[in-house]
């Protein structure tokens, strides 16, 4: 089976780029609108959910759009950066990043909401930057929350198959996720790859799934302090 | 300790609502700031602590100006030395005892490691009788423990002037008593000048050097000249 372990390859990287974008973006945003104050505020979490509700292809279909030769912004992404996000695994990053970007943001927004503001008080009269403070009492407070969303968008971007399908195409070898491969694979009557496939696939995401219930932090010191 | 306090503040829309008009100037190393619930001390004491923004006035402490809606100097929390003891204590949950104390003495912006000993930390352990607790969450200790790790970290980055909430509403009468003692030794020895806002008024018996009797947010002037003139009459309240 040859398409198996860069289809596999090609999964993991673009779920793990996803998640790192949205680690930052989602985050951040979470943050944002959970603290601060201004009008609109209801409209933009609302857009910014619409990937969740959204099919797929609908999303695959605007990001051509948005982001092919003839648009503007593909445009001007080809003729400055010399980057061409259509059939590119760069591309497949971006389309796994936005339809996983609310299932970030919108645990992070209710994490960071019930982290108690008295504490963050605290920090401040013990004389501690607002920066400082984020990373060292509303982060920690926050993270499992995040954590668990983080854990969602990296399933969610693994299993990615309409809005990638669309932007980037399945080539094997250079775009062909693992998903989009067990549709090739069945529409080719391979039922043998089909099933491989969906094993690998399966494994991946109960390890993933293990890892992350490893790598909680604060539960297992918690734990081991308790005793 | 030499404050001088005038702030004004409206609350709800309109200054419909709550108004706040607190004056106060004192010369005393202990004042306690006494009042019913809904007075507007613990608005008082924020202010003080620069955690709420009044409408108009003034805070003074010791030639510094903390706040001064004229000049338009707000000094943030961070930069103006004082401590604040929170009612039900806000020790960071996910930070040890050592830990938590330890946070007022590192900038950066990591916490202090678990295994760290710093010796600052170690003295008000001790200091605090909780030396046993360092390693603990903040969940696993005693409502008295807490207290002490709380005073710990309000203490170890040496404040001028330390503010406290209601210090031992949460705490059982037993408790209360001991903490009263302990607290009472302690601005003793630091000379620490102290402002203590409560509703009890047999903490003001203990700590009022100065009693100030705060009343519908004002500063209820003839009731607190009674009340210096017969200090019985404070724990006859009671």
């Amino acid at each position: 089976m040859d398409a198996l372990w860069p289809a596999l390859f090609l999964s993991l990287k673009v779920a793990c780029w996803a998640t790192i974008i949205n680690l930052v973006l989602g985050v951040g945003t979470g943050y944002l609108l959970a603290r601060a104050r201004f009008p609109g505020r209801d409209v933009l979490d609302t857009l910014l959910t619409l990937p969740m509700v959204m099919p797929p292809t609908v999303l695959g279909y605007y990001l051509l759009v948005l982001v092919g030769r003839r648009s503007w912004l593909g445009g001007w992404l080809h003729d400055t950066l010399g980057v061409n996000l259509i059939f590119s695994w760069q591309g497949a990053v971006l389309a796994a990043a936005i339809v996983a970007f609310p299932l970030v943001f919108k645990p992070a927004r209710a994490a960071f909401e019930s982290v108690d503001s008295q504490l963050e008080q605290a920090a401040r009269v013990l004389g501690v930057s607002e920066l400082a403070l984020f990373f060292r009492v509303t982060l920690p407070l926050a993270w499992r929350g995040i954590l668990a969303g983080l854990l969602l968008a990296f399933a969610r971007a693994m299993g990615e198959f309409g809005a990638t399908l669309m932007v980037a195409g399945s080539i094997p070898g250079k775009t062909q996720t693992l998903s989009i491969a067990i549709y090739e694979a069945v529409q080719a009557g391979q039922d043998d790859a089909a099933n491989q496939l969906v094993l690998i696939t399966s494994a991946v995401c109960v390890a993933a799934l293990l890892l992350a219930g490893r790598l909680a932090p604060g539960r297992l010191a918690r734990e081991e302090n308790a005793r | 300790m030499k404050l001088d306090l005038h702030i004004r503040r409206a609350l709800g829309k309109d200054g419909q609502g709550f108004q706040l008009d607190v004056a106060l100037r004192t010369d005393c190393q202990r004042v306690v700031i006494l009042g019913p619930s809904g007075a507007g001390k613990s608005l008082t004491l924020k202010a003080m602590a620069g955690l709420m923004t009044p409408d108009a006035g003034h805070i003074r402490l010791d030639g510094r100006t903390l706040f001064d809606s004229a000049s338009g100097v707000n000094l943030p929390p961070q930069q103006r030395g004082l401590a604040y003891l929170f009612q039900d204590y806000a020790l960071f949950p996910h930070l040890t005892v050592r830990q938590n104390i330890a946070f007022p003495l590192r900038r950066g912006l990591f916490n202090a490691a678990k295994g760290s000993r710093d010796p600052a930390v170690e003295h008000w352990l001790t200091a605090l009788d909780i030396a046993r607790t360092g390693d603990l969450y903040p969940e696993q200790l005693s409502g008295g423990q807490r207290q002490r790790a709380a005073l710990a970290r309000a203490l170890v980055a040496r404040p001028q002037a330390i503010l406290l909430d209601e210090p031992f509403a949460a705490l059982d009468q037993a408790l209360r008593d001991t903490m009263r003692a302990e607290l009472d030794r302690l601005q003793r020895e630091l000379r620490v000048p102290m402002v203590l806002i409560t509703h009890d008024p047999e903490d003001a018996a203990v700590f009022g050097q100065q009693v100030v009797l705060l009343r519908d947010g004002r500063v209820d002037t003839p009731a607190a000249q009674a009340l210096a003139a017969s200090p019985q009459g404070a724990s006859s309240h009671a």
